[in-house]
């Protein structure tokens, strides 16, 4: 696999770890709050693991793949960007939309012939599981509220973009909806800077440093 | 709603009291429970149970009136009985 695709993944899962974690401390209800904190916490452990099998090919660390990058050089989908941290609805139903997403994701690097990313892909899918259950029942019971069918409906071309264009039949059978035009990973969100300057702000405020 | 969570630590253990959460169903109480009890792979089971459907007994013993202690397993000393009966032998042990 190469490391363009490495990053894709590794920078999808680094940048709604980052997003879902703004939710620490302010989510609805305190079981909800370490539940969601948690997630947020495994996606980026799971940001870690891919970007180190990318540093491999690319000749560096996973911590400069993650933190060293000019916000242009980040490959995730324009889905993982966009700060929620208000919206509860539209957090769960990019939530819900991504996981879908990434279940189909990963079911096709568990058969990849690089022994490496698929012995990975099985690994970080049994953590997935967890986050699959808690988008399932948060889904179920906001189904029939008009802010988060509004928002899946907001989100649904960005949730297409996420997959590459052989897997996206595979999500419009998961959640039942007409394929449609997709937003591409080919630009990104003017939400994107912002997360970028905060997320790397101590590690520039002493460039090269050893932690 | 609050649950009660109980965990088994070990296959065959008793399940034993873990701690309670706060949920809006059993789905989430049981995801819930997942995350808090059963994520570092720290219990081999859980026992969710909404807290209504516990019944709390307090004070649970009934009227002891008479000195039945002979009927508990644990009312008999033979503590001081061994004692009188060392000495009477003469085989108290030193101090």
């Amino acid at each position: 696999m190469n490391a363009q695709e490495l990053l894709r993944l590794a920078d999808d899962e680094l940048i709604l770890g980052w997003r879902n974690s703004e939710w620490t401390g302010i989510a609805p209800f305190l079981e909800e709050d370490v539940a969601f904190s948690s997630i947020a916490q495994t996606e980026i452990g799971h940001a870690r693991a891919w970007y180190e099998l990318a540093a491999k090919e690319l000749d560096t660390d996973a911590d400069s793949l993650a933190f060293d990058r000019e916000p242009d050089e980040y490959r995730c989908a324009p889905l993982v960007e966009m700060r929620m941290a208000d919206d509860w609805a539209r957090t769960i139903a990019r939530h819900w939309l991504y996981e879908t997403a990434d279940r189909i994701r990963i079911q096709v690097l568990l058969n990849s012939i690089d022994r490496e990313v698929a012995g990975l892909a099985e690994k970080i899918d049994r953590e997935e599981t967890y986050h699959r259950i808690h988008a399932e029942m948060w889904a179920e019971r906001l189904r029939d509220e008009p802010a988060f069918r509004k928002a899946v409906e907001e989100l649904w071309p960005y949730a297409l973009g996420v997959l590459p264009e052989d897997q996206r039949s595979l999500l419009c059978e998961a959640v039942e909806r007409d394929e449609g035009e997709a937003i591409e990973r080919s630009g990104h969100t003017e939400d994107l800077r912002p997360l970028w300057e905060e997320m790397t702000m101590v590690r520039r405020s002493v460039p090269g440093a050893s932690w | 709603m609050i649950y009660e969570v109980f965990r088994q630590e070990r296959e065959g253990q008793p399940f034993q009291h873990g701690g309670s959460l706060e949920a809006p169903n059993l789905v989430f109480a049981e995801a819930y429970a997942r995350e808090f009890y059963g994520r570092r792979d720290e219990s081999f089971a859980l026992w969710i149970v909404p807290r209504d459907a516990v019944r709390e007994v307090r004070e649970p013993y009934v009227a002891d009136v008479f000195d039945r202690d002979y009927r508990r397993v644990d009312g008999y000393s033979l503590k001081v009985k061994l004692k009188e009966a060392r000495e009477r032998a003469g085989t108290a042990p030193a101090g």
